[in-house]
């Protein structure tokens, strides 16, 4: 791996500011700089939570239905197979992260090394 | 009981019980800080340097590593640079929105598109900062000096806050949370440093592995914080709708499924309020 790897380009950076550090300042901003007197309609932000939500869930569907780089060199049925596992573990043992994620990835490398 | 809803909005203790699954034996697990009239406060560092030695009394550091872990994997899987993974952890210090930033940048939305699925996803972060800074505020506190303890303030800084501070001195909580925070980017610092070599060295199927990581350490990870019925919702129907709104390959799908889900978790919340 190369130094100029390591580094990437300005563009990248640039972007990782507009669309990644300004989003998520904002909102600390507004936080620290009216955080004493909102009183705003909070069913929005109630919406607004769940949206929020619905959107990291899609990403994570996305990463697991179209995976990146080497996850994609594990067979569809093997990723929603260990995804399943993980979850069903994890309600189990009332919600331990710990465990799913453990079971999860167990699942999916034993599969693997079965499959050959 | 029935509290205005802003003012429930508001409440740190609704908060607490919220996200209070996320620490897991709060009665066996002691915070061993010295006791609040002990000299050991009295100077901004000591505090600092209590604040960073916090970091081992809680299990979510090892969290946190882990997903930081599969981040950094996930950044080189997806032709983003090392420097350009730091950066995101320093600058925007909020895991969901770097998942975000990265899956979608790496499969192909405008700059614009990505913009608007980090900044609906970072609302969250207002009402977190909102409850988080008067636990640190003195009657002379100015803004400016809140400003750094803003920016740290993600779910992981803001469980803990609420759990360590009360056993801090309040005139030098400012500096502990400064040391607490610092000590947390910097072991996500070290984890994306360690996942984005580790997806560039490993064999194809322990790069998998950790690519793994991320999409089970986000979704176990919000299950556990989903105390309302309108947070289930949204994450079953966000994660359900997603592959349908792919299908329409608009460009949009993360806005498009995310909209659509979390909107009907919104109306089954409405309509249970409506009904109770």
């Amino acid at each position: 791996m190369s130094f100029a790897q390591l580094i990437g380009d300005w563009h990248a950076l640039a972007v990782l500011f507009v669309a990644g550090v300004v989003p998520n300042q904002i909102w600390r901003m507004l936080g620290l700089w009216f955080g004493g007197g909102i009183d705003e309609g909070s069913e929005l932000l109630v919406w607004v939570r769940a949206v929020a939500t619905a959107i990291l869930a899609g990403v994570i569907a996305q990463i697991v239905v179209e995976p990146p780089g080497a996850l994609a060199s594990v067979p569809d049925a093997l990723r929603y197979g260990a995804v399943s596992a993980g979850l069903i573990v994890f309600l189990l043992t009332r919600r331990s992260i710990f465990a799913g994620v453990v079971a999860g990835e167990v699942f999916m490398l034993v599969g693997k090394w079965w499959l050959g | 009981m029935h509290a205005s809803p802003a003012a429930r909005f508001l409440d740190a203790s609704h908060r607490i019980a919220r996200y209070a699954a996320t620490i897991p034996h709060p009665a066996k697990t002691p915070v061993a800080l010295p006791p609040l009239d002990s000299p050991q406060w009295q100077s901004p560092w000591r505090a600092f340097a209590w604040g960073l030695r916090s970091i081992t009394q809680t299990i979510l550091t090892v969290v946190l590593f882990v997903t930081y872990l599969g981040i950094g994997a996930l950044a080189h899987d997806t032709h983003f640079s090392l420097l350009w993974a730091l950066c995101s952890t320093l600058f925007v210090w909020a895991g969901p929105a770097q998942i975000i930033l990265i899956t979608t940048l790496g499969s192909g939305a405008t700059v614009i598109q990505s913009a608007i699925a980090v900044t609906v996803s970072a609302i969250r972060l207002f009402p977190m900062v909102v409850s988080v800074l008067p636990l640190m505020r003195t009657p002379t506190t100015k803004r400016r000096e809140l400003v750094f303890a803003a920016h740290l303030t993600a779910v992981t800084l803001w469980v803990e806050c609420h759990r360590f501070l009360p056993q801090v001195p309040r005139e030098r909580r400012i500096a502990f949370v400064h040391g607490l925070g610092c000590g947390l980017v910097s072991v996500c610092l070290t984890a994306n440093a360690v996942g984005y070599f580790l997806a560039a060295n490993l064999t194809q199927t322990l790069g998998a592995a950790i690519l793994l990581l991320t999409p089970l350490s986000f979704l176990f990870s919000t299950a556990r914080n989903s105390r309302e019925v309108a947070d289930v919702v949204a994450l079953a129907l966000g994660i359900l709708l997603y592959p349908l709104a792919a299908k329409m390959n608009s460009g949009l799908d993360i806005l498009v499924s995310g909209l659509v889900a979390g909107t009907i978790a919104y109306g089954v919340h409405w309509w249970r309020e409506v009904r109770a």
